[in-house]
């Protein structure tokens, strides 16, 4: 049961291309049943960590194992146990929308028996009912993403790898494509989603932070928060929003200050005692304050305050 | 392996082909436009040579020798001149290859003492044509000599001489040395070279090209899976294109078939696998499809044009390249489709080119199947 327990086990996984090292030496495991998010910026080693857990590419050193198979021993047979969607859409836009199901069915051997329930659900999942006969490439991204989805699991994989599934899609088909993946784990299925939307992150139940090939944090959405968020956050708003950012961080107890969409974030050590010291400040300036509160932080705070903080030191050793 | 695999690869492969236009327009109206063109174009027989003719004696006896040119097949008289200038133009414009002279005093001299000469003007900017323009001229000439001499006795009460040595000819298989019935035959290597080459080196090439290899190669099918459901639709077109091929060559074009079907689908299937197999390699070890159809062109139909013996006979080639047609699958092709479709002969007398065709066979499949991985660097 314990091997069971834990769906995907990497560890130490290392990959370089030449100099390149894209993952660095990384270690997590994904439970069973769970929806487990890599998140990061582009480029950070999402998108070539999945791919060595679906076999496409070797490690250069350390280990993954797939549902207790060893990726780089035995591709084939991690095939057979996952689906896998990857990052740009690549289904056959010639086919039919029921050609390429039926094709990635014949690929999964899907018994010929349990076919027809398959394809209704898939169809039915990804909302393509009625659209059988649709030509692939005549379809919206978001229902060539959904149909992607249906093709990557009509075998009824145990593991499911996401990547970026939503990128480029609108808001609404967003959030449709969520509801599939909650969906997917009610039937106890593992998904492994990469994102850079930081708002689909608070949706996984566990996540990993990852920048530049390393892992730099690990847990709940809850637990990212409370643990790697230093002091506590003030939403500030002032007008304008330049000076204002400069004399936030020229006020004392602020550790750091950050412009968030209209708003400037600033980390303080005790938000109490802190806010009329930040009201004078901004005043004195002679700045419009507007509202000036203490708010929970966001997965974004976490990761701007970690990446920079990462950032920094490593501006330190160079 | 699994049935079910390759037969999923086989549906959307032939899904896709209905679909692609310029796989149709490959598969139906390239081996015809190919038929056509080299059946009808590739004319290696010389017949119709233009000829000028200028008789400055302009009696009997000179219009007797004109005459005989003007009864063959070989000449075809496109001008009479009436000056050594216009003779020159003639050739100058292109409007005859050869021109023929007559002197003046022609019959007069043929009278007086036997002896009288006859000018031939070749244009030989086209070598071949100026030198079989020339035999054919030549034996003109001699026949007519011939025929004067044998009257002049005769005239003088003397008994003809028959010539001492005769050499009579027996040409076996193609009897009319059509060189048509040589070419046609090879025709098909070529299009079977070219569309099956051509086609398969387009399946792999094209998945890398739009990006959905990627989702292929994550699922469980296998290297070889994906290799033979590719493959076995474009093997039955191939068939079907020979079958095309052979037929329009015996019911169109006339060419004698005197072997057995049987041998020449077999033999086919052979030749079929080999430049399907050099497509496939191709195709695994290039990214776009431009790149892969090109380089499967240049290495079907320039070598089997040039140098499998379609049109150029292998032992008048420079040695070293006749050791480079020896990896050449058209070679080997050429040489049976030859035998089958003219001298009807046994396998047995072209085991030595079968097991050729073979040897390079279960090369490229293996260097094919070496060279695909299902990653993705």
């Amino acid at each position: 049961m314990s091997q069971n327990a834990s769906s995907v086990v990497v560890e130490n996984l290392t990959k370089r291309f030449g100099s390149f090292t894209a993952v660095d030496r990384i270690s997590f495991a994904a439970r069973r049943g769970e929806i487990f998010g890599f998140l990061g910026p582009n480029g950070a080693g999402k998108s070539t960590t999945i791919r060595i857990l679906c076999g496409l590419l070797r490690p250069t050193s350390g280990q993954a194992r797939v549902a207790g198979i060893d990726v780089a021993a035995s591709p084939d047979a991690v095939r057979q146990q996952i689906g896998y969607m990857s990052q740009k859409f690549s289904l056959y836009n010639d086919l039919r929308v029921v050609e390429n199901l039926r094709f990635f069915a014949g690929l999964y051997s899907v018994p010929a028996r349990d076919l027809p329930d398959r394809l209704a659900w898939a169809l039915r999942m990804a909302g393509l009912e009625g659209r059988e006969q649709f030509p692939t490439r005549a379809l919206a991204v978001g229902w060539k993403q959904r149909l992607a989805l249906g093709c990557a699991v009509l075998h009824r994989p145990p593991i499911v790898f996401l990547d970026e599934p939503t990128s480029g899609v609108d808001p609404v088909s967003r959030r449709q494509f969520w509801d599939l993946i909650h969906h997917m784990v009610d039937e106890g299925i593992t998904v492994f989603v990469t994102t850079h939307y930081m708002d689909e992150a608070e949706y996984c139940n566990r996540l990993v932070l990852i920048d530049r090939g390393r892992i730099v944090a690990m847990g709940t959405p809850t637990e990212l928060k409370n643990r790697y968020m230093k002091g506590q956050l003030l939403l500030v708003e002032c007008e304008p929003l330049g000076p204002g950012l400069e004399a936030l961080r020229g006020t004392p107890g602020v550790v750091d200050a950050a412009v968030f969409g209209s708003s400037l974030h600033a980390v303080v050590a005790d938000a109490q005692s802190a806010l009329p010291k930040v009201r004078e400040c901004l005043e004195a300036k002679r700045l419009r304050v507007g509202r000036l509160e203490q708010i929970p932080p966001s997965l974004e705070d976490v990761f701007v305050s970690l990446t920079t903080s990462r950032e920094s030191k490593l501006e330190k050793t160079v | 392996m699994s049935g079910r695999r390759i037969l999923a690869m086989t549906r959307k492969e032939v899904i896709q082909i209905r679909r692609d236009p310029l796989s149709l327009m490959v598969i139906i109206a390239l081996p015809l436009i190919q038929l056509l063109i080299f059946g009808y174009a590739v004319n290696l027989d010389i017949k119709h040579i233009p000829l000028c003719v200028y008789d400055r004696d302009a009696t009997q006896t000179s219009q007797d020798l004109l005459k005989r040119f003007q009864a063959t097949d070989y000449f075809r008289v496109v001008h009479l001149a009436d000056s050594y200038r216009d003779v020159v133009r003639q050739i100058d414009y292109g409007v005859c290859t050869v021109a023929v002279v007559v002197p003046p005093q022609f019959s007069e001299r043929l009278r007086s003492n036997g002896q009288a000469s006859v000018q031939a003007l070749l244009d030989a900017s086209d070598a071949n044509t100026a030198n079989i323009g020339m035999a054919y001229a030549l034996s003109i000439v001699q026949a007519y000599s011939e025929r004067v001499q044998i009257d002049w006795r005769e005239r003088h009460g003397l008994a003809a001489v028959a010539a001492a040595v005769t050499f009579q000819p027996r040409t076996w298989f193609n009897e009319d040395l059509v060189s048509m019935a040589a070419i046609v035959p090879g025709v098909v290597a070529i299009v079977m070279a070219v569309v099956g080459a051509f086609l398969t080196s387009l399946t792999i090439a094209r998945e890398w090209e739009r990006g959905t290899m990627e989702q292929l190669i994550s699922t469980p099918v296998g290297k070889l899976e994906i290799q033979i459901g590719k493959l076995a639709p474009y093997f039955v077109i191939g068939m079907m294109d020979t079958a095309v091929c052979a037929g329009v060559a015996v019911w169109w074009f006339g060419v004698p078939f005197r072997g057995s079907w049987t041998v020449l689908f077999g033999c086919s299937m052979l030749f079929l696998v080999v430049v399907m197999s050099l497509g496939y390699l191709i195709s695994v070890t290039s990214t776009s499809q431009l790149g892969a159809s090109q380089l499967a062109m240049l290495a079907t139909f320039l070598p089997t044009f040039l140098l499998s013996g379609f049109l150029f006979p292998i032992e008048q080639m420079p040695v070293p390249v006749q050791w480079v047609t020896r990896v050449l699958p058209a070679r080997y092709f050429v040489f049976i489709l030859r035998n089958v479709f003219l001298k009807g002969t046994s396998v047995r007398s072209m085991a030595g080119q079968l097991a050729a065709l073979a040897i390079i066979a279960v090369v490229l499949i293996t260097l094919a199947t070496r060279a695909f991985h299902k990653k993705l660097e």
